[in-house]
């Protein structure tokens, strides 16, 4: 029964053909099978999971259930959990126990999802590759020697796994998007602002937002529809009442126009990546879509405006670990000083050192010009691009990544050439847009089948379009229903 | 941008991190590297863009300054490292 989209698993639960407490069973005996060998979860949350599908049950049996009642989740461990560990792949975190919910898991809990476990992330959801967590690296379903990609690795991983039906993950630069282009799935992050951030913990605040990692754009739907919207606790997260993504995702794309980015299918794309893009662009040319190249002449430096941009709000949200309040402490310091550097240093792994430094140095007196508020300009560059891009289409699609998995190891001896594997998905950050990837072919390699994504870019607030377009797709092919043997 | 070992002990310091006398040079080179990755940006002439700091322009929206939560110390408290008395406790600072 693990294996169906959240959708078929709700209109079982519904007919009454196993009930929540069976099905939560069911992916927690997949979780003590195949954890070992995946590394995606960093806790799994047996008794709370089994207490909830209980409730669930009772839920439906009352008659007051909605579309998700009963539906096992995993949480990326960047999400505070009240009275669970929260660790966010850090040793600093490793023993912290959050005393509230994110709003996320607020909404979530009270649609009646069963919590499975917290999935394990690249440290303070820094980096492409899940390596950098304290917990060790998550292994891609796909091909074991390969990363699942990151930040949310653990959460793209355990969907593409089946070890659990879906889950939540968040994206400062591609963190939804790429690891579900590595892992053959559907990653979806809405507007900045669309989900409010209470309870996340800050990566990068103009940048951070968070989003379903799923099988299908309908399950995406159905997740979107329980956490969108207003939230007092963030006065970043917009006073906009979100629509009913369900309602349009069936809404024909006749007469769509699609932008493809010229820029995006120059020079570094792999030719099993444009190829699948190809085909994906038939598929919507024969839905009545319209195709046509764009320009994002801009482009090409946001990887650069990032890294000055998300080192210097992380600079700035990290310097809350101090040793003080929560978190981990060194062992008898000496004085103060002390106290804060060993205990930062201890426990902060050397990615994130790397890019706090990297944002102090950025901040500091003599270079703010140079490089915050260059960055800042460049970012409005990048931002009107777009705007100018969709004057003329409705969507714009493109790769999510440059080329498929990579092996472990492989790229995380120097930082600079991982940077560039979120060339295609951190200019969607920038300008604050909704991406998402989704599955569009499978590349054989050495005898594995590895999975391509496509992304799908949509106008401020456009959601329920990118919702609509991916859903059609997956209404006419079946790389989403393409699953690893594992 | 080359960074010396001296800066790197600089912004170390600024970023309240301990770094090792015998990684600062790897680290200098480390951070050098993603330095001129940045500085693809100087390539652009953005005299006349103003910066943009939020995706929408837009700014922070207050609430009203009244009390809406209720004090929970004592529940908050229970995850600090150290404390005694309702205080957090730290190394001595004053003489």
């Amino acid at each position: 029964m693990s294996r169906r989209t959240v959708a078929e698993l709700s209109r079982s639960l519904a007919r009454g053909e196993f009930s929540s407490t069976e099905l939560t069973r069911d992916y927690l005996s997949r979780i003590k099978q195949f954890n070992g060998v995946y590394n995606a979860y960093i806790t799994v949350t047996e008794e709370l999971a089994l207490a909830q599908a209980a409730a669930a049950d009772q839920r439906r049996a009352r008659g007051e259930h909605g579309p998700l009642t009963g539906i096992p989740i995993a949480h990326k461990d960047i999400f505070c959990m009240q009275d669970v560990r929260t660790t966010c792949a850090s040793k600093m975190l490793s023993n912290f126990i959050s005393p509230y919910n994110a709003t996320v898991v607020e909404r979530l809990n009270a649609a009646g999802t069963v919590t499975l476990g917290k999935t394990n992330m690249d440290e303070f959801a820094m980096g492409s590759s899940n390596e950098t967590s304290f917990f060790g690296p998550v292994r891609n379903p796909w091909d074991p020697e390969r990363v699942p990609g990151g930040s949310s690795g653990g959460s793209a991983a355990a969907v593409a796994a089946d070890l659990c039906a879906i889950a939540t993950g968040t994206d400062t630069g591609g963190s939804i998007r790429q690891p579900a282009a590595f892992c053959g799935i559907t990653g979806f992050k809405p507007s900045y602002g669309r989900i409010s951030r209470w309870g996340m913990i800050a990566f990068a605040s103009s940048l951070d937002q968070a989003g379903p990692i799923s099988k299908s754009a309908e399950d995406a739907a159905l997740m979107m529809n329980a956490i969108a919207g207003p939230d007092s606790k963030d006065s970043t997260c917009v006073e906009v009442a979100a629509p009913d993504y369900m309602a349009t995702l069936n809404d024909s794309l006749q007469g769509l126009r699609i932008g493809v980015p010229r820029q995006h299918l120059a020079e570094g794309l792999g030719a099993e990546v444009e190829s699948a893009l190809q085909a994906a662009l038939k598929v919507f040319e024969s839905l009545g879509a319209t195709i046509k190249e764009v320009d994002l002449p801009n482009s090409h430096l946001s990887v650069s405006a990032y890294y000055v941009i998300a080192p210097a709000e992380a600079s700035a949200n990290l310097s809350r670990f101090d040793g003080v309040r929560y978190g981990y402490r060194c062992a008898d310091p000496v004085n103060l000083e002390d106290m804060y550097k060993r205990s930062r240093s201890e426990g902060f792994g050397s990615e994130v050192k790397r890019r706090i430094m990297i944002g102090t140095y950025a901040l500091s007196a003599g270079f703010y010009d140079a490089y915050y508020i260059k960055a800042q300009q460049i970012r409005r560059l990048i931002k009107q691009d777009f705007d100018n891009a969709f004057k003329e289409v409705d969507v714009i699609i493109g790769p999510t990544t440059p080329h498929t998995a990579f092996k472990l190891g492989e790229k995380n001896s120097d930082p600079v050439t991982m940077y560039l594997e979120d060339i295609y998905t951190i200019a969607v950050n920038l300008a604050g847009l909704p991406g998402m990837s989704i599955p569009a072919g499978l590349h054989t390699h050495l005898n594995k089948r590895l999975p391509i994504g496509i992304q799908l870019v949509g106008k401020d607030f456009d959601e329920a379009r990118l919702l609509n377009v991916a859903h059609q797709y997956q209404q006419h092919t079946d790389w989403h229903l393409q699953r690893p043997e594992v | 941008m080359a960074l010396e070992k001296s800066d790197v002990e600089k912004i170390a310091h600024l970023a309240r991190l301990h770094i090792d006398a015998t990684e600062a040079q790897e680290v200098a080179s480390r951070i050098s590297s993603i330095l001129d990755l940045i500085d693809q940006m100087q390539s652009v002439e953005t005299r006349n863009v103003a910066p943009l700091a939020h995706p929408f322009d837009a700014v922070q929206r207050l609430r009203p300054d009244i009390v809406t939560e209720k004090n929970e110390r004592e529940y908050l408290q229970k995850i600090a490292p150290a404390v005694q008395d309702g205080l957090y406790l730290v190394p001595k600072v004053i003489e």
